[in-house]
C-alpha cells in the first residue's frame, strides 16, 4: 500500500478525500475515488498488468482509454465476474476485485512464456501452417490445444444477477464525444433550440484537452469544460450522457450506444440496471470522437513501462499519477511536447525528448529553451529491462550515434490516427492525408459530419471552431431555424509542425504492431513474402487488428508496413472496414430484459386455468402453452396418454383447441377467393356446412390444412393449424392485396376472439345437450356430420361445428374468448354423469394416428397433396395457387414417397418416429432407404404399435410387405408391416355415435 | 436498422416489417405455361444497387408495401402500395462507389 507514484498534487478526476481499497491478484491496494484500475495500479507502482495473447509476454497498460490492448483483466467475482475488461476504463470502487488473465501459475512467473522461445514457429499464419495435418487431429487434438492456450479470461458460471435495459430515443442532433470539438458542437447546436444528445464514453467530459496547460475562452481548460457541461445541462433541449459509448452506426441514421449505468459501483443501486442499451434515431450526427495515438515499432516496445505519450499525460493530469520517475519521451510530432510540459510542471524528471524529426520544430525549440534535452533526428531502437523497462537505446535514423538512456517510463508518440471507426461503419472510405500521416473520412454517405481530431484537426483552436460550425450545420440540416451566427469558443493558436513517418525503427527483434494479438512488424513482412498482398488478406493471415480493440492503436502502422513491403504508397494499400461494435459489448446488454421467461411472450388460452385445475402438464406449441396430458396421481406419462385416448373412444373427452388459427372471411367474392387458395372447391358449399380444405404454396407443395365453414352466403370461417396461423394469414394478405385486388373480400384473424373446445366420444352429444339445454337443438337432423350452427348461449354468440379429428362422434364449440372458462365449466359439469375426461395434445395425436389423419409431422413442407393420399381433392375445374407447379414431372412421379400405415410386428419392443424404412436390415443406408416413419403410438384401439410413414411407391407397391424400421441412433431395426393408414374404423361409422 | 415509410402508417422501424422479396415478379395468368410459373417462383435477379421489394407491414397495418431500396447502401428511394408504379432512380442518383 504505497502509492509510491502518486504525486502530492494534481489529478482533476480524483478526490483525495475519498480513499478506495481494492484488490488485484489477491493483493490489497489503495486508490482514490475517480481513479481507474490502471491509474490506481500505476499509482502503487504496479506496471505489470497482464500477459500477452500468444507469447505470454509481460505487459503493462499502453493507453489510458478504451483502445487499450494490453491491460485486459477479469473484474469482480462470483456471478458478476467479467472477463476481458480494460483496466484503463474500469472505474475504481471500494472492494473492487480484479485478476490478471492468461497466465499460469502467476502473473510474474508465467510458464507459457516459453512460447517466446518457440517464437520462430509462432509467426504469421502459424495456425494454418501447424494445425493442418493430419485432418483427424483437428477436433480431438488441435482444437483442445488451441483453446487451452488462447488466453482469454473466465466467464462467470452463475447467471448474471443484474438487469440490463433497452431504451429508445430520438434527437435532431447527436454529438458523439465530449472533447473540445464535441462540447463546442453540442453548445452551438443546443443554442439553436435543436434537440441535442451528447454522448461521451468517459465518466467526465474534456477528451484530450490539457486541463491546466490549455486555455479556452481565457479560462483554464478544466474550468471551461466544467462550465460548458453546466451550460449544456441547463438547456432543456440538451441531454448529456456520460459513460456512454456509441458503438454502432447503422442504416438510416439509427445508432446504438451502451450506457454503463452501474459499472462504476460495486453493484447497481435499487431498481437500476447494470447497463442500458440505447437505440438512437438521429436526424443529424456530429462525430467528434477524437483520435488514437500510435506506437512506433521498435524492439521490445511492449515492455511494461513503455506507454503512449498522450496516455502518460492523461495519467498525470487526470489522476495525479506519474507512470515513472524518470521519463524518456520519443516522438515524431509536436503533441508529445505537451506531455513533456505536463510532466515538468508536475515535477517529474524528463530525461530526454527523442524527436525523429531532423529539424527543430517551434515546440521542440521552446522545450530546449526551457532546459529540456531534445535529441533531434533520433529514434528508439530497443527497450531494455527484465519485467519492465529500465533503459532505452536510441540512435540516429541512419544508425549512428547509439546511446542508452536510463528510464523507468518510456513515453512514445508515433503520431495520431483520426478515429474513423464509426464513420467507416456507414460505408465511408477513409482517405490518406500525408501531412498528418493519418486516414480521414471521405464525403459522408449518411447525415453526419466529422469534426476535430477525428477529421484530422489536431490544434485546439481548430477543434473548437470546427465543432462549433458542425453543431450549427447539423441543427440547420435537421430543420431547425438556427438564427444569427454565434461566436465559437476560442483558444490561442498553436503552430503544429508536421510529423515525420516512423514506422519500423532500426532493429531485428520483436517489434510489436498489434499488441493484443501479438502481431510483430516481422509478421507483416513475412505475410507479404508469402504472397499476401491485399490488406484484407494480411489482416486475416496475421490477425492484425482482429482482437477486441479492432486495432485502434495498430491498424495504421500495420498498413504502413505493408505499403513499405509492397513498395507502394499507403493510399494504394487502403484500409480494412471497421464494423460494430466499436468496443466490446456484453451479451447481457444485447439481451436486455428478453431473457428467461421474458425471452418471448407466453400465450395462454382462456381455459388455461381449467386445465391447470385438472392437473394438466403443459407443452409449448410455438408461444402457446397447451395441455399435453392430464396424469392422475401415480400415473406415468404414457399411461396417462393411452388412458385418455382409450376413454375418448369409450365415453367422451374434452380438449382445448383454442390455439387453432381462426380467420373470419367476408365479402361477395369470399367463395372465389377460397377457391383460389384451396385445392378443392368452396363456392358450392352450402351455408351451415363445413369442409376440409388443403392449400398449397405456389411451388406446389402443401402449405396447410384445416376445416373451413360457410356461415352465410358472403361469410366463411377458416381454421388453420396452430403452427401455420400467422403464415397463412400473411399468404392471404398477399393474395388479396397483391395478386387479386379486384376481389371484393375482407378478412381478419379471430384466433384470440374465439376460444374453442372439442368434445369427442360416444357420449359427446348427450353431454353437450345437457350443457346447452334449450339453447341448441343437438339432434342429428339439426346438426348432421359437417354441420355448423350458430346459437345464443347465456347472451353470447356461440358456434358449434360437427367435425371429427378422432373419428368419434365429435363437436367443436366456439364462444367469445372471455366466455371460455364458463363454457368449459358448463360442459365439464354436464359430463360428470357421462364419463367425460379431459385429454391433451398427446392423446389427440394418438387418436388421429389411429385414423390416419395427417398433422404437423406429415406436413413437413416437402409433401404434395398426392403424397398425403389427397391427390383426388385437387380440382381440375378451377385454378388455384400451386396448381401449375404441382403438375411438374417430379411432383407426380409414382415413385414419390407417399403416406402409408406401419404396424410393428410381434416380437419387437417399440416403434420410433424418424426411423428409415429399408428392405434389407443388413444394407441400410441413405441410398437403400425407401422412406421414413413420421408419427407413432402404442395404439390402445389397434392393440399394438402403429405409425404413419412415407414410402416410395406407397401402398400400390408395398401393401402387406414387411420392411425394417432402421434407427441407427438407438441401434434398433424392428420389422414392420405396411398397411393402410386408416387403422381404426376404416369405414368411418363411429362419427355417427 | 432500416426505417421504412409505410404509406398507411408513416415511418416505422424495420422490426415491424417482414421482408417478402422481389416485387418485380408478376404472377402469370392461370393458363400460362409451367415454365412461366417456374420463373415466377424460382428465377430471381440478385441486383447490386436499386431494387423493388416487398415489405409486409406485419406488425402494423398488415399491408404489403412496395419499397425501392438500394441493396448496397440500404437507401430507400420511395415506398408505395401494392398497385403503385414505382421505378428505380436513374444511375446518377446513386451514391454507389
Amino acid at each position: 500500500m504505497t502509492n509510491s507514484h502518486r504525486m502530492s498534487t494534481g489529478g482533476v478526476r480524483i478526490d483525495r478525500n475519498k480513499t478506495v481499497m481494492f484488490r488485484f491478484d489477491g493483493k490489497t491496494y489503495q486508490g482514490f475515488h475517480g481513479d481507474t484500475l490502471a491509474s490506481a495500479l500505476l499509482a502503487n507502482g504496479v506496471k505489470l498488468m497482464g500477459r500477452s495473447f500468444k507469447y505470454h509476454r509481460p505487459r503493462g497498460c499502453l493507453t489510458a482509454g478504451s483502445e487499450e490492448p494490453n491491460a485486459i483483466v477479469e473484474l469482480r467475482t462470483g456471478a458478476r465476474r467479467e472477463p476481458n475488461t480494460r483496466a484503463t476504463i474500469a472505474e475504481l470502487y471500494d472492494g473492487l476485485e480484479a485478476h490478471s488473465q492468461n497466465r499460469y501459475p502467476s502473473l510474474k512467473f508465467d510458464i507459457q512464456s516459453v512460447n517466446q522461445l518457440l517464437s520462430p514457429f509462432l509467426t504469421a499464419g502459424f495456425y494454418y501452417k501447424t494445425f493442418m495435418w493430419p485432418a483427424s487431429f483437428w477436433e480431438p487434438v488441435y482444437e483442445k490445444i488451441i483453446r487451452k492456450s488462447a488466453g482469454l479470461g473466465r466467464a462467470a458460471v452463475e447467471s448474471d444477477p443484474d438487469s440490463y435495459e433497452h431504451s429508445h430515443t430520438h434527437c435532431d442532433v447527436l454529438v458523439v464525444g465530449a472533447g473540445p470539438a464535441g462540447l463546442a458542437a453540442a453548445l452551438s447546436a443546443g443554442r439553436t433550440g435543436a434537440r441535442v444528445l451528447l454522448v461521451e464514453e468517459q465518466a467526465e467530459p474534456g477528451g484530450m484537452v490539457s486541463p491546466l496547460l490549455d486555455v479556452i475562452d481565457d479560462l483554464p481548460a478544466a474550468d471551461w469544460v466544467e462550465q460548458s457541461l453546466a451550460n449544456l445541462e441547463a438547456m432543456e433541449n440538451v441531454t448529456v450522457r456520460l459513460r456512454t459509448t456509441l458503438f454502432g452506426y447503422y442504416d438510416h441514421n439509427v445508432l446504438a450506444a451502451l450506457e454503463r449505468v452501474s459499472d462504476h459501483l460495486s453493484e447497481p443501486e435499487d431498481d437500476q440496471p447494470r447497463q442500458r442499451m440505447w437505440t438512437i434515431r438521429a436526424k443529424q450526427v456530429v462525430l467528434a470522437c477524437g483520435s488514437h495515438e500510435r506506437m512506433m515499432a521498435f524492439d521490445n516496445n511492449d515492455k511494461p513501462g513503455v506507454m503512449l505519450a498522450g496516455a502518460v499525460r492523461l495519467f498525470v493530469e487526470r489522476y495525479g499519477v506519474a507512470p515513472g520517475k524518470r521519463v524518456v519521451i520519443c516522438t515524431n510530432n509536436d503533441d508529445a511536447y505537451k506531455t513533456a510540459a505536463s510532466l515538468k510542471q508536475a515535477g517529474v524528471e524528463v530525461t530526454a525528448i527523442v524527436d525523429a524529426r531532423g529539424e527543430l520544430s517551434p515546440a521542440a525549440a521552446r522545450a530546449r529553451e526551457q532546459g529540456l534535452r531534445v535529441d533531434s533526428g533520433f529514434v528508439p531502437c530497443k527497450a531494455i529491462g527484465h519485467q519492465q523497462v529500465s533503459s532505452v537505446s536510441i540512435q540516429r535514423r541512419d544508425g549512428s550515434g547509439r546511446e542508452v538512456l536510463a528510464c523507468d517510463c518510456l513515453a512514445i508518440s508515433g503520431g495520431y490516427s483520426p478515429d474513423v471507426h464509426l464513420v467507416s461503419q456507414t460505408g465511408v472510405a477513409p482517405i490518406w492525408r500525408d501531412d498528418i500521416l493519418g486516414f480521414v473520412p471521405d464525403m459522408p454517405i449518411r447525415q453526419e459530419r466529422s469534426s476535430g481530431a477525428c477529421m484530422g484537426t489536431f490544434d485546439l483552436a481548430g477543434c473548437l471552431t470546427e465543432g462549433h460550425a458542425a453543431g450549427r450545420d447539423a441543427a440547420k440540416k435537421a430543420g431547425v431555424k438556427v438564427g444569427r451566427a454565434t461566436k465559437a469558443p476560442s483558444a490561442p493558436t498553436e503552430e503544429l509542425a508536421a510529423p515525420v513517418a516512423v514506422w519500423r525503427c532500426p532493429g531485428n527483434g520483436k517489434a510489436f504492431v498489434d499488441f493484443q494479438n501479438d502481431v510483430t512488424a516481422k509478421d507483416i513482412q513475412l505475410a507479404h513474402q508469402e504472397g499476401f498482398v491485399s490488406v484484407e488478406h494480411v489482416k486475416r493471415y496475421t490477425t492484425l487488428g482482429m482482437a477486441t480493440d479492432q486495432g485502434k492503436t495498430s491498424n495504421v502502422t500495420g498498413i504502413a508496413l505493408l505499403a513499405e513491403a509492397r513498395g507502394e504508397p499507403i493510399p494504394d494499400v487502403g484500409t480494412t472496414r471497421f464494423r460494430p461494435p466499436y468496443s466490446p459489448v456484453a451479451i447481457g446488454a444485447f439481451a436486455g430484459h428478453e431473457r428467461g421467461k421474458e425471452f418471448q411472450p407466453v400465450r395462454r388460452t382462456a381455459m388455461h386455468e381449467c386445465g391447470e385445475k385438472l392437473g394438466a402438464v403443459f407443452v409449448e406449441a410455438g408461444q402457446w402453452l397447451r395441455p399435453q396430458y392430464y396424469p392422475k396421481s401415480g400415473e406415468g406419462v404414457m399411461e396417462s396418454i393411452y388412458r385418455e385416448a382409450r376413454q375418448v373412444r369409450e365415453t367422451a373427452g374434452i380438449c382445448d383447441v383454442s390455439t387453432l388459427g381462426k380467420i373470419e372471411i367476408f365479402g361477395p367474392d369470399s367463395g372465389e377467393f377460397l377457391n383460389r387458395l384451396y385445392i378443392n372447391g368452396w363456392k358450392m358449399l352450402a351455408p351451415g356446412k363445413a369442409r376440409y380444405g388443403l392449400m398449397l404454396r405456389e411451388d406446389g407443395y402443401v402449405m396447410d390444412d384445416g376445416t373451413t365453414s360457410r356461415l352465410a352466403d358472403d361469410h366463411y370461417f377458416m381454421t388453420t393449424t396452430t403452427a401455420n396461423a400467422a403464415r397463412v394469414l400473411a399468404h392471404m394478405d398477399h393474395a388479396a392485396q397483391v395478386l387479386w385486388p379486384d376481389l371484393d373480400v375482407h378478412f381478419c384473424s379471430a384466433t384470440e376472439q374465439w376460444c374453442g373446445v372439442a368434445v369427442a366420444g360416444p357420449n359427446a352429444r348427450k353431454i353437450l345437450a345437457a350443457a346447452f339445454g334449450s339453447a341448441l337443438d343437438m339432434s342429428d337432423e339439426n346438426l348432421p356430420f359437417m354441420g355448423v350452427r350458430s346459437f345464443d348461449w347465456n347472451g353470447a354468440r356461440a358456434r358449434i361445428f360437427r367435425i371429427s379429428f378422432s373419428g368419434e362422434l365429435a363437436f367443436e364449440v366456439n364462444v367469445p374468448w372471455t366466455y371460455g372458462e364458463a363454457m368449459w365449466d358448463a360442459i365439464w359439469e354436464a359430463g360428470r354423469d357421462h364419463g367425460l375426461i379431459p385429454y391433451g395434445t398427446e392423446a389427440l395425436s394418438v387418436l388421429r394416428i389411429e385414423k390416419g389423419h395427417v398433422a404437423g409431422n406429415e406436413l413437413d413442407g416437402r409433401t404434395t397433396a398426392a403424397d398425403m393420399g389427397l391427390g383426388k381433392m385437387m380440382s381440375s375445374k378451377k385454378p388455384f395457387i400451386g396448381q401449375k407447379l404441382a403438375g411438374r414431372e417430379g411432383m407426380i412421379d409414382d415413385q414419390r414417397a407417399t403416406l402409408v400405415g406401419v404396424k410393428l410386428k410381434s416380437g419387437a419392443q417399440r416403434l420410433r418416429g424418424g426411423a428409415h424404412l429399408v428392405a434389407d436390415q443388413n444394407n441400410a443406408n441413405a441410398e437403400t432407404s425407401l422412406g421414413w416413419v413420421t408419427s407413432v403410438c402404442d395404439s390402445p384401439a389397434v392393440g399394438c404399435w402403429i405409425g404413419l410413414a412415407y414410402v416410395r411407391g406407397g401402398l400400390a407397391e408395398h401393401m402387406g410387405n414387411t420392411l425394417f424400421a432402421e434407427n441407427p441412433i438407438y441401434a434398433e431395426s424392428p420389422e414392420v408391416e405396411i398397411c393402410s393408414p386408416h387403422f381404426f374404423d376404416p369405414k368411418g361409422e363411429r362419427i355417427n355415435g | 436498422m432500416h426505417r421504412i415509410d409505410c404509406p398507411w402508417c408513416g415511418t416505422r422501424d424495420e422490426a415491424e416489417f417482414q421482408y417478402q422479396g422481389d416485387a418485380t415478379a408478376t404472377r402469370p395468368a392461370p393458363d400460362a405455361a409451367e415454365a412461366d410459373f417456374f420463373d415466377y417462383v424460382y428465377s430471381r435477379d440478385n441486383p447490386k444497387g436499386w431494387h423493388i421489394e416487398w415489405w409486409h407491414h406485419v406488425g402494423g397495418c398488415r399491408q404489403w408495401v412496395k419499397v425501392v431500396r438500394n441493396t448496397m447502401t440500404h437507401e430507400i428511394h420511395a415506398t408505395g402500395g401494392p398497385q403503385s408504379k414505382l421505378s428505380v432512380p436513374k444511375p446518377s442518383g446513386s451514391r454507389l462507389r
